[in-house]
């Protein structure tokens, strides 16, 4: 080929075209037709709500699935890419939502696995070692190499895997929900580079549930409605309204109504509660707060200050090393996390796919995980099928998962249709009290609004929430009061009126409130 | 040819359960090339191994008899795996089972059958619990290697049974002789379980096979099968969801040794009338606790599915012999064929298991790529720079 070359040394791909892509799963369409092109040196977003065919789509350009129907040009020249192989050797490379790192190798040991060594291990990899240093200081990705993948920050990981696409030869690069489980701060530091590969004509496409990221980053926009196009646009003169309303199909209100409550009594309470985390560092160091009846209480923070771990002392999935907690009035410890469910506890983990539902078992099966032993679905040690089965039509209807069936595993679900079954099944527990980890990472804005609403619906019904979130806008919108966590203890307890991100921003980069207070 | 059946899942679902029965006929494939080279003519040789296993009314029914403590060990096997737990110690679950129901018609020669009969099926069926529950107290407790313990169980249950029958339950008669033949005493003629005359045909076939049902209904429609499946397939939700591991853990391998026990009970109570060996643990259970296993992968660890299963494999070994005598061959070759088709029934497990993953995507979680399919080397950056 004569094309130009990146500066990573790969040849440049400047125009690839998929063309009439259709793919069919038992029961969906999944891709109807779909025209979808990127050039060299732009950003292309693929927005469109959870089950719209995004992923679908991208899988089929890397190679994970064949099309039934349709082709993809690179040059203008047919291309057929049978497997993920395929891809990388024409220069396209995919990062996943989900991290395909190996945590007990080192950064360098994870870009060279799975390439053939030609030579002895240890050249090669003093070579890779110094080919990442070279890609990494190209594109402003900064990672030791010789650093072990479970040490790293979700954002540090990111850019290994940037990197390990970059290795292997990505003019491409496939870009799916990459800033889902990015902080704020590591979004912007993430668009540098990507402003940068752009800049050096590499052609990225993007996925993202977050409008206002696509309008930042992206050059056109593609909107992907039930397995169909609806339409590309550029995104110079589009509004987040706009868009919004082509994903949907209907006008969406972006601010979630919040009615006034009365507050009731102490649901959950925290005394100076401490606890380890996996590695045995102090997660949390002495934290106290109470959560009354009716209130939204966010708590605020930088991933990893102990967000993860105070959800799960509260859930008994974590053993408190000091202080006490009380549910609705009665101490928690030694209960096991039956016990503190069926005291009125909702919990929706962070990490869904691995601690909030069962991959291999059916979406009524997983409806039912938290009382499958409990009266309607079970009698005397038998599971009501007709019960379960009623259960899983009413939930799956009233939170719209997208679902061919109520017997697909939900491992054939997309994303976020996997986040609404979660969230099916614990808000309909009428909870006393909610632990809600990033109840809307993943969601289209369509889905995310009905999150909202549905905890606020819990609100008026009196019942504590905390939600625990990344999100400052979320946090925002939804909180009655606003905890900050640092280093796994609370900087400051704010009322939301007189909460402002710059505020809770510095308060989250450790400084006290009291501080916060006088110097603003 | 992964490919074909990535892009039609439905025939890849039947090629899926087609599978074993093709990785058996692979299998017999190799043995003819065996046969072959020993000097027989492999047609003729299959023949009689057809003939050995379905070509009469006794031949079908001893293939029976051979599959009913292999189904009965492949059910327990199912809810082993079902639950993440790998059970090797079918055979000294087996031994432990048989031991304690033999015991239980030695003590009361007097009794009714009609009482002894179940009560001795009870005892197999809790003495298998006991040997298999032992390495599940160790597993969900201590931490200790399920496989491992359950080897080593096995070789226990093999001394434990040289030593009784050799001294306490000798058969009395033998303890008069200077042969000694290390055996128990017939139980009483009113013991044997009831059989279809004039064949070796009995009641242990149909109580498998109702069994298997019944297993069945366990793991797909009860709570304690629905904590069992979901303890297998995912721990960490499954304590989020309150489910208590360790316990289930150590209920499926409990199960698990049971059912082996109970094929043991049956051997004795079915089929031989009393315990006897020959200082090894194949001696008495003819290996069913290990090809017990491959009858339940074959069978894709559905208790349905290891009826048939369980019948396949109950032909060959009953075919084998037959062509062993009708051809004159080695009779090493049969442990061969035998172990071939074990090789490939698991090996084609593997297979399938990487068929299902390349057809499935978990949500955002998609398949790692193939081995196979692995990216070509470093060739990429050499070519690009071309
Ligand atoms: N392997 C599969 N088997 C069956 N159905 C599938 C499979 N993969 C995806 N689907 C279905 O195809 C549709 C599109 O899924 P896809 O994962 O592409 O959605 P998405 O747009 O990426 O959604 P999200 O924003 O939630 O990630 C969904 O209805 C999903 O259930
Ligand atoms: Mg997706």
């Amino acid at each position: 080929m004569t094309t130009e070359l990146l500066p990573s040394g790969t040849a440049r791909i400047d125009h690839m075209e998929m063309r009439g892509i259709t793919k069919r799963f038992p029961g969906v369409l999944a891709s109807n037709h779909v025209d979808f092109d990127v050039l060299s040196g732009e950003v292309h977003a693929l927005l469109g709500e959870n089950g719209a065919g995004k992923s679908t789509l991208m899988k089929i350009l890397y190679g994970l699935y064949q099309p039934d129907e349709g082709e993809i040009r690179l040059n203008g020249e047919k291309v057929i890419i049978q497997s993920p192989a395929d891809a990388i050797h024409l220069g396209i490379g995919m990062i996943h939502q989900h991290f395909m790192l190996v945590p007990t190798l080192t950064v360098t040991e994870n870009v060279a696995l799975g390439l053939k060594s030609s030579r002895g291990v240890r050249t090669d990899l003093e070579k890779v070692a110094a080919r990442i240093n070279e890609l990494a200081s190209l594109y402003g990705l900064k990672v030791d190499p010789d650093a072990l993948v479970w040490q790293l920050s979700v954002g540090q990981q990111q850019r290994v895997e940037i990197l390990k696409a970059l290795y292997r030869g990505a003019a491409l690069l496939i870009l799916d929900e990459p800033t889902a489980v990015l902080t704020p701060q590591e979004v912007d530091e993430f668009f540098v580079t990507l402003e940068q590969m752009k800049k050096d004509g590499h052609a990225l496409i993007f996925i993202s549930h977050k409008l206002h990221e696509v309008l930042q980053l992206c050059n056109r926009v593609t909107v992907l409605r039930d397995g169909q196009a609806i339409g590309t646009k550029t995104t110079t003169g589009v509004t987040k309204q706009q868009l919004a309303e082509m994903m949907v199909g209907r006008p969406v209100g972006m601010q979630p109504h919040k009615a006034a409550t009365e507050v009731g009594e102490v649901r959950l309470s925290l005394r100076d509660v401490q606890a380890q985390s996996d590695r045995n560092h102090a997660a949390l160091r002495g934290v106290s707060f109470d959560l009354r009846g009716g209130e939204i209480v966010g708590l605020a923070g930088v991933s990893g200050n102990g967000q993860r771990e105070l959800a799960e002392v509260v859930a008994g999935l974590r053993p408190v090393s000091g202080g006490g907690i009380d549910l609705v009035g009665r101490p928690i410890q030694g209960k096991s996390p039956r016990a503190v469910m069926e005291m009125g506890l909702s919990y929706i983990p962070e990490e869904r796919m691995r601690d909030g539902v069962i991959k291999d078992f059916t979406v009524s099966e997983n409806l039912i995980l938290r009382e499958f032993d409990l009266r309607p679905f079970a009698r005397n040690g038998f599971l009501d099928r007709g019960a379960i089965q009623h259960n899983a039509t009413d939930l799956v209807k009233d939170f719209s998962v997208k679902t061919p069936s109520l017997e697909t595993p939900v491992k054939n679900l997309s994303g976020g249709n996997i986040q609404k079954l979660v969230l099916a099944r614990e808000l309909s527990r009428k909870p006393q009290v909610i632990v809600a980890a990033q109840p809307t990472r993943g969601l289209d804005i369509g889905a995310t609004e009905y999150v909202h609403a549905r905890l606020l619906e819990q609100r008026e019904l009196g019942t504590a929430t905390l939600l625990i979130s990344e999100d400052l806008d979320e946090i925002l919108a939804l909180s009655d009061r606003i905890l900050v966590i640092f280093q796994g203890k609370i900087m400051g307890d704010v009322p939301r009126a007189e909460a402002t991100p710059e505020k809770l921003g510095l308060m989250m980069a450790g400084e006290k409130q009291a501080d916060v207070a006088t110097t603003s | 040819m992964l490919d074909f059946f990535v892009k039609y899942p439905r025939l890849g679902r039947l090629f899926d359960m087609l599978l074993p029965l093709l990785a058996t006929l692979a299998a017999l494939g190799v043995g003819a090339i065996m046969l072959q080279l020993l000097g027989a003519n492999p047609v003729t040789a299959y023949g009689a191994l057809l003939q050995g296993a379905f070509g009469s009314q006794n031949a079908l029914a001893d293939t029976i008899v051979r599959a009913t403590p292999l189904l009965l060990v492949a059910l327990g096997i199912c809810i082993a795996f079902r639950a993440g737990v790998i059970n090797i110690g079918g055979e000294g679950q087996l031994v432990a089972g048989a031991i304690l129901g033999t015991l239980v018609g030695l003590m009361f020669p007097e009794a009714p059958g009609i009482v002894i009969v179940p009560l001795a099926l009870v005892a197999g069926f809790i003495g298998g619990a006991i040997w298999g529950g032992i390495p599940g107290l160790l597993k969900a407790y201590y931490n200790v290697n399920e496989i491992l313990s359950t080897i080593m169980l096995n070789i226990i249950a093999v001394q434990g049974m040289n030593y009784l029958l050799r001294q306490p339950m000798i058969d009395p008669a033998q303890a008069q002789l200077a042969s000694r033949i290390p055996q128990t005493a017939r139980l009483a003629q009113a013991f044997d379980l009831p059989r279809w005359i004039p064949t070796r045909l009995h009641l242990g076939a149909l109580i498998a096979v109702i069994l298997a049902f019944v297993v069945y209904i366990f793991l797909w429609r009860t709570t304690i099968g629905y904590r069992i499946r979901a303890v297998g397939l995912n721990p960490d939700a499954s304590r989020y969801a309150g489910i208590n591991v360790k316990r289930n853990i150590v209920l499926a391998l409990l199960l698990s040794g049971a059912f082996a026990g109970l094929a043991g009970a049956v051997q004795v109570y079915g089929v031989h009338h009393r315990m006897f060996t020959d200082g090894s643990l194949a001696g008495f259970t003819g290996s069913a606790g290990f090809n017990g296993i491959v009858v339940a992968l074959f069978g894709k660890l559905n208790p349905i599915g290891a009826i048939p299963a369980a019948f396949i494999f109950g032909a060959l070994i009953v075919g084998a012999n037959s062509l062993q005598r009708a051809m004159q061959v080695p009779a090493a070759l049969i442990t061969a064929l035998n172990g071939l088709v074990v090789v490939f029934v698991v090996s084609s497990d593997y297979f399938s298991r990487r068929l299902a993953r390349n057809r499935r995507t978990g949500a955002e979680t998609p398949a790692a790529p193939p081995k196979s399919t692995l990216p070509p080397a470093l060739s990429i950056e050499g070519e690009a720079s071309q």
